[in-house]
């Protein structure tokens, strides 16, 4: 693996009209990385991916690929395949066509292209047999073999999801961007899509940047995340940096499955944080529970028993409102008695009040 | 009372809904258009007590004549210029305004108004301002030919000129209806498709065009298809009002015919075999459309 990116954003800033959409974004994609995108809707995300992709242009900054700056090349140029979140598959072609437009598009002429006149042009021949053979192999890969003839009207979908990706992987691209390619399915066959998709990037070794706002996706899939807030990346690293040392408490509230806990100054419980008088402290959930010996006191408002676990929401005698994650077969008491908590130290974060910047190491 | 069933109320309400509509539409379409039938094989005057059973003998002499047969070719000679001609010229503003709205909105949406005023504005109106402009010394289109060196011509009173000049006409005027469908139609076109077109290398100005934006307008080419032959079949202002037919029946179709026939010569018989030649052309025509296009425009 070569040390230079596949991809960089460098400064880069985009406006529409008067609105900074992007602000001096820098984002690296390592070779063979899996990157994703991660931020609420509107943060900009969708925008980085379509300037990574040529589809858009930046105002100021530059795009390099494998180290050239790409700014006057075309999305087809640089060779960077798309899945849109709404599959963008055309409706008037086959699945097979679908597929094959890429490749279409590159080996045949204008001439070679056209429905029947196409079989006289010179050359195409071979180049037909060719696309053919590659649509073939992709088709096979995805489990599209039985479609290959329909209309994408006539597709659920999860299938048109997989003719979307079969359009990328038909032509070897050098860097893949899915834009929330998983939002449009259901709940299952999002899990299953999920583990399919980093199946295929360990088998393409090529870069996956994916945009997604679900967290879990992101953290399931990833292994670099870019968490994007108002335009601005607010943080970049792997999974476990992001969960254990969120850089600030924006990004800490967008990572992990249990909203985190955050005490403003002077609310958190009494001996939560030394600092917890002048800065703001958080806390995740599965970071503190029940415990006989546990130093931290609170009441118990409700349980939601969920099988392997119970939330517990409680209330300090600060007033703050806190939630504690217990194991799945733990009593519960009454609603209104006192609970003991126990913590984890290390798992506290700190967080200056004004500009919500991570302070000290925690972890 | 007796409540009624669900079924029997759904069936009450369907009946309340639909009913009045399909009464005025039998009673006022197809009743019509039966008795126009029956008449088509008598001999009925306009005003008369009687009648006689001819058979097909107003179809024979429609089709036999001479001046029945010049009716029939000038009509198809007419529609066939239009559809085409009054389509692709649509599709093509509509393509430019819908670029130009991304840089000039203001010029665009003028623009817009422009092409569509010969839509709106009324047609025997403007057929006496086309007179003006067509009129063979005093109009704009013999003085620019003249300044040009061309020769001038007698647009509309030249038997071998007339036709066309109808058609130039009746592209003016439907080109602004099928520009309006064509720009709702590219505005419907998904902003995605244009993208993956791109990512594919479809993006050129051609391959954009044959990969995404003709296919997408597929259905609304279909219904502009169908408008158009239909207003085209239909001519009737124009020739009425700018030839009367002429000269020499050079510019007489079949709806002229038919006004001409039923209405200054009261032989309602013979117009009614018009009427129906016309309704058959019109529904051959409509059903090919729908049968050969429709099957490659939804794609299902």
């Amino acid at each position: 693996m070569s040390t230079t990116p596949t991809l960089e954003l460098q400064g880069v800033t985009r406006r529409f009209g008067p609105q900074t959409v992007l602000d001096r974004v820098d984002v690296s994609i390592p070779s063979g990385s899996f990157t994703a995108l991660l931020g609420a809707s509107g943060c900009g995300k969708s925008t980085t991916l379509r300037i990574m992709a040529g589809l858009d242009r930046p105002n100021e900054g530059a795009v390099l690929l494998n180290g050239t700056n790409v700014a006057d090349r075309t999305a087809h140029e640089r060779n960077v395949a798309m899945v849109f979140q709404s599959y963008a598959l055309y409706p008037h072609l086959s699945v097979e066509q679908n597929i094959a437009l890429p490749l279409a598009m590159r080996h045949l002429t204008t001439l070679g292209r056209m429905p029947v006149v196409g079989r006289f042009a010179p050359g195409s021949g071979e180049a037909r047999a060719k696309i053919r053979r590659a649509v073939g192999e992709v088709a096979e890969m995805l489990g599209l073999e039985q479609l290959l003839h329909r209309k994408p009207a006539q597709l659920s979908g999860g299938q048109k999801q997989r003719v979307a990706l079969g359009r990328a992987l038909v032509r070897d691209p050098v860097l893949f961007l899915l834009d929330e390619p998983l939002s449009n399915l259901d709940a299952r066959l999002r899990v299953k899509m999920r583990s399919e998709l980093v199946a295929l990037h360990k088998r393409t070794g090529r870069p996956f940047v994916y945009v997604t706002h679900d967290q879990s996706e992101a953290m399931a899939m990833a292994d670099q995340i870019v968490v994007m807030i108002g335009g601005r990346v607010a943080q970049a690293g792997t999974p476990q940096d992001l969960y254990e040392r969120p850089a600030s408490r924006e990004v800490a509230g967008f990572i992990g499955t249990n909203a985190i806990n955050f005490f403003e100054p002077g609310s958190a419980p009494a001996g939560l944080h030394p600092a917890a008088g002048s800065a703001v402290i958080a806390l995740r959930p599965e970071h503190i529970s029940p415990a006989a010996a546990g130093t931290v006191e609170a009441r118990l408002e409700t349980a939601e028993y969920l099988g392997s676990e119970v939330v517990l929401a409680l209330r300090a005698e600060s007033g703050a409102e806190l939630r504690a994650i217990a194991p799945g077969n733990y009593a519960i008491p009454a609603p209104g008695s006192a609970v003991r908590l126990g913590f984890d130290p290390a798992q506290v974060h700190v967080f200056d009040a004004a500009s919500g910047q991570r302070i000290g190491e925690a972890a | 009372m007796r409540r009624l069933s669900i079924a029997r109320r759904e069936a009450l309400t369907t009946l309340w809904l639909a009913g009045p509509a399909t009464l005025a539409m039998v009673l006022f379409i197809f009743l019509p258009v039966a008795i126009v039938a029956l008449l088509s094989f008598t001999d009925y005057q306009f005003g008369a007590t009687t009648l006689n059973w001819t058979g097909l003998e107003n179809y024979q002499r429609l089709l036999g004549s001479t001046l029945g047969q010049r009716a029939i070719t000038n009509t198809l000679l007419y529609v066939a210029i239009v559809i085409p001609a009054s389509v692709a010229l649509g599709l093509l503003v509509a393509l430019g305004l819908h670029r130009m709205t991304g840089w000039a909105p203001g010029l665009a949406h003028a623009l817009r108004a422009v092409y569509f005023l010969p839509v709106a504005a009324t047609l025997v109106a403007m057929s006496v301002a086309w007179q003006m402009v067509l009129h063979p010394s005093l109009g704009v289109v013999n003085h620019v030919l003249a300044a040009l060196g061309g020769e001038p011509r007698n647009w509309l009173s030249d038997r071998g000129l007339v036709l066309y000049t109808l058609a130039v006409i009746g592209i003016w005027q439907t080109v602004g209806y099928n520009m309006v469908l064509f720009l709702a139609g590219l505005v419907a076109i998904p902003p995605e498709l244009y993208d993956a077109a791109e990512v594919d290398g479809a993006g050129g100005g051609w391959s954009r065009f044959w990969t995404v934006t003709w296919p997408m307008l597929g259905p609304t080419t279909l219904f502009v298809l169908v408008v158009t032959a239909t207003n085209a079949f239909r001519v009737f202002e124009t020739v009425a009002t700018l030839t009367r037919g002429g000269p020499a029946f050079a510019s007489d179709t079949l709806v002229y015919a038919l006004y001409r026939e039923g209405f200054v010569y009261f032989k309602a018989g013979y117009a009614s075999a018009i009427t129906m030649v016309f309704f058959a052309f019109l529904l051959i025509l409509t059903f090919a459309q729908i049968r050969i296009v429709e099957k490659k425009v939804h794609y299902r």
